[in-house]
């Protein structure tokens, strides 16, 4: 029973780095634009898509592709933001996440259209593979899937924490007002934001696709589980989105594994709504203070 | 103008009625009018809570499979035949659906405005997973049947369409009813600010579990509704987020926080999205049409129609106004002792 | 006698001392202001009374009554209202909706329309002792910011209370409107309503108040009338100085 547990929680670490990518860009463009892009879970579908074209057209290998896929999507991203985010008026955040659930329905409707909703799987030699650890069989894939994670989080950390842009980036979070008026250009703060969120999710599919078959509706299981995650870290907390998709994901393959998969994602919104009843701001979301 | 108002609205009741005996030309348009009759009911229940508030509830979607669930298992338990008896059931699939909404809205309050959201998603999906998963009960993901109804083929939609036709109405009245009352303005002040509508001795928490709890009684009894429908149950079907979009799209669409604009949302929205499913639903073009439609929609009237609809209108009348007074100013110009009147308020 | 007494509250926010050891009180009938460099502490001291913030140490009381740790809407019932520095008016009613909201009524009456014979009189009335009655009809949100600070006004004087907290009500208003607020606090405070209004505008204050307090750093420096006040070194400094 122990080692199923240890399973669970090797599982859990070497794939919550993939949802942790994933729910990092969500974080990040509620953190800066303040909307909720229901559209990532189809971007990372998207990204996703765009591996399995390389690989099958031009066979091109799936992590060496992201050298294509990630410029890509973070240009989508920019444009998106421009187009469609930016012109948003009125509510802001319940609107955006009609206008990015309507976007996301287009791309989801494109990628039907030219892919029809059959699985896919991306192929590649080490997808089969698998390492024995200890008694049980770790797939070659989830290990790479990690390190991709673990590198780009990493580069991520960096670009907010350590660079210029990264510091406009996090006082637009803070204080647009403020941040406009010591000179950020916060449009382009944002555009750029929303494009790297976009290429995360870009990444994310990778990864995804990698470990697990997909179509476009599978897009739905994907953004709900992300939402949860957000919430559960409290909205706008990166550090916080990173615990919280290792915590969930942990415990959900732990649950898989011990008890029955059937239960495992149930598990995931049982424990939402308890850790909300406790501490309805989050793990990390800084309590709403009153509005003066 | 209000004689104007209540003629148009008895001519809209008359060719409700009449519709699907006098005007449609095809059963398959009384498919859809009932589909859209059913949601409509159903989004002007959910705009009670969700319009009235603007706390926007997407997983409500657990009050229809709750009243879906409901309607088959008693009919199952005291075996129910098909017909008129079922329709009787409605009620109480609306009364279980408030049941539950007491505990799990409580829950959902306790968090922010858009954690709230998302909360109200992790609802309807832990329910999904229990009515997958509870097979003793549900019987799985197999499904349910729910007694047929003896009509024949041709008038099959007819009862449909007016049961739906009149809880619609009902839903009307009380939404009618709760937004000119004094519990409607304070649920309108919590939509403005819910802080100040607190320190102003409005008990926000009560006003808010209320209106959710009133919002379920509705939804539940559309899913109620349309299993029976339908015929058939499965809990991806009922506890769908599918619903949960439906709803939030034709209350924003229509307008949010008025009493039109949800129904005029389902009148546009349910058909065209079963029209373009059968069209294009093959291709996976539908969804880029609608999707499409719907980002022009949002884009260019961010309140849903209604809402721009009223105020273009009122501009209009202002602007007429301001020409015609302009006008009377002109005319007098030559005639120096008169006062100038001023028309209007 | 006083009304309301605030003794040795302390706050902190994170890091933050806002309020230390404050101690304040405000007699009742009486028009008294509270000044004090920005940053001082004054919003948090309301935000405390009302409950709209919690206490890290002290009481307040009310005509004797403990009210430390009353919620906003306890605080409202027992007879303080509040104004704020960005007015908070419920933008999408409209103006005679908005006084509505605090006409309280008892729970079998909800579902009724929202204005009684009764009720429209009362808002009416108040609506004409502020100058908004022609405009009871549009929406709060169109309002201009002075008008928006009469509504303001208005709405709390629907719940008739005995004392009423008044941030910065001449912030950003012009001379004349200036001049109308302090003529209406004036007729209030005939009719027996205490105040305590935070200004910054001192030639409003000192003409308005009998008694000036004075915060600086989250503690009270001085008390006393105006002309004590103003002669005061310690005030003096706290707005020159550091």
């Amino acid at each position: 029973m122990s080692s199923l547990v240890v399973q669970g929680v090797v599982l859990g670490i070497l794939t919550g780095g993939v949802y942790a990518l994933m729910a990092s860009g969500l974080t990040l463009i509620f953190g800066v634009l303040e909307i909720i892009n229901v559209a990532q879970g189809i971007l990372v579908i998207l990204g996703a898509y765009m591996a399995f074209v390389l690989q099958q057209t031009y066979h091109v290998d799936l992590f060496v592709g992201l050298l294509i896929t990630i410029p890509l999507m973070f240009g989508m991203g920019v444009f998106l933001e421009w187009a469609f985010i930016r012109r948003i008026k009125g509510d802001r955040i319940t609107l955006s996440i009609l206008v990015t659930y309507a976007i996301a329905l287009i791309i989801e409707g494109i990628l039907g259209y030219f892919f029809t909703t059959n699985y896919q799987v991306l192929h590649a030699w080490y997808i089969d593979a698998t390492i024995p650890v200890d008694g049980f069989y770790i797939n070659v894939i989830y290990i790479f899937v990690f390190l991709l994670s673990v590198v780009l989080l990493g580069i991520l950390y960096f670009l907010v924490y350590r660079t210029p842009f990264g510091r406009r980036l996090r006082a637009s979070m803070q204080n647009r007002t403020a941040a406009s008026l010591i000179g950020i250009n916060v449009s382009r703060v944002q555009a750029i934001t929303f494009g790297i969120g976009v290429a995360l999710a870009g990444a994310g599919g990778v990864a995804y696709g990698a470990t697990n078959a997909f179509n476009p509706a599978s897009s739905y299981d994907l953004i709900y589980r992300l939402l949860v995650i957000i919430v559960l870290a409290g909205m706008g907390s990166l550090g916080g989105s990173l615990i919280a998709s290792l915590a969930l994901v942990i415990i959900g393959d732990v649950v898989a594994l011990v008890w029955s998969p059937v239960w495992s994602s149930t598990v995931f919104f049982v424990l939402l709504i308890l850790l909300l009843l406790l501490r309805p701001q989050g793990l990390f979301g800084r309590v709403e203070g009153r509005k003066q | 103008m209000k004689r104007v108002k209540i003629l148009v609205l008895l001519a809209l009741l008359l060719i409700a009625i009449v519709f699907p005996v006098l005007i449609s030309p095809t059963t398959a348009v009384n498919d859809m009018a009932v589909y859209t009759m059913i949601y409509a009911m159903g989004v002007t229940g959910w705009n009670i809570f969700s319009g009235y508030t603007g706390y926007i509830s997407i997983g409500h979607a657990v009050y229809f499979g709750i009243g879906a669930y409901t309607m088959a298992l008693t009919c199952q338990a005291w075996n129910v035949p098909g017909g008129y008896l079922p329709f009787l059931l409605l009620p109480l699939a609306g009364l279980v659906a408030c049941a539950f909404a007491v505990p799990l809205g409580f829950l959902a309050l306790r968090v922010r405005r858009y954690a709230f959201s998302v909360t109200t998603i992790a609802l309807m999906f832990i329910f999904q997973l229990l009515g997958y998963n509870l097979r003793g009960i549900t019987n799985g993901s197999l499904g349910l049947y729910l007694p047929q109804p003896s009509w024949s083929s041709g008038v099959y939609d007819l009862p449909f369409y007016y049961v739906g036709l009149a809880l619609l109405l009902l839903a009307i009245g009380v939404s009618w009813r709760v937004r000119h009352s004094k519990y409607g303005l304070g649920l309108l002040a919590i939509r403005d600010d819910e802080d100040r509508a607190f320190g102003l001795g409005v008990k926000t928490a009560a006003y808010k579990l209320s209106a959710y709890v009133i919002s379920a009684f509705f939804v539940g009894m559309t899913g109620a509704l349309f299993v029976y429908f339908l015929g058939t149950i499965f809990p991806q079907f009922v506890f769908d987020p599918i619903v949960d979009v439906n709803l939030t799209t034709m209350a924003f669409l229509g307008g949010l926080g008025t009493i039109s604009g949800p129904i005029l949302g389902a009148l546009i929205v349910t058909p065209l999205q079963q029209w373009l499913l059968l069209q294009f639903g093959g291709s996976s073009l539908n969804l880029i049409l609608f999707g499409s439609f719907l980002l022009v929609i949002l884009l260019l009237l961010p309140q849903g129609i209604v809402p721009s609809v009223q105020e273009r209108w009122a501009s209009w009348r202002a602007h007429r106004l301001e020409l015609a007074r302009v006008k009377s100013l002109n005319g007098t110009k030559n005639q120096p002792a008169l006062v100038e009147k001023r028309e209007g308020r | 006698m006083s009304l309301l007494e605030v003794q040795q509250v302390s706050k902190a926010f994170g890091g933050i001392q806002a309020l230390t050891s404050c101690s304040l009180s405000v007699e009742k009938g009486s028009i008294t202001g509270l000044i004090g460099p920005n940053g001082s502490g004054k919003t948090t001291l309301f935000n405390v009374i009302t409950g709209y913030d919690s206490v890290d140490a002290g009481d307040i009381r009310l005509g004797g009554n403990d009210i430390t740790r009353a919620k906003p809407d306890r605080v409202f019932s027992m007879g303080i209202g509040r104004t704020f520095q960005l007015t908070r008016v419920f933008q999408r009613l409209t103006v005679l909706e908005n006084m509505h909201v605090a006409l309280p009524r008892k729970v079998r009456g909800l579902l009724l329309h929202w204005g009684s014979p009764h009720e429209q009189t009362r808002a009416l009335e108040l609506l004409d002792f502020v100058g908004l009655t022609k405009l009871k009809d549009q929406p709060a949100g169109t309002l201009s910011y002075g008008q928006k600070k009469l509504l303001e006004f208005a709405i709390i004087l629907v719940a008739e209370p005995k004392l009423i907290l008044l941030d910065e009500p001449a912030g950003g208003v012009n001379p004349t409107m200036i001049n109308e607020l302090g003529s209406r606090i004036r007729a209030l405070n005939e009719k027996g309503i205490t105040f305590l209004v935070v200004e910054h505008n001192m030639e409003f204050v000192m003409g308005l108040c009998k008694t000036v307090n004075v915060l600086h750093r989250g503690t009270t420096i001085a008390s006393g009338s105006p002309d004590e006040v103003r002669l005061n070194p310690a005030v003096l400094d706290a707005y020159l100085g550091a």
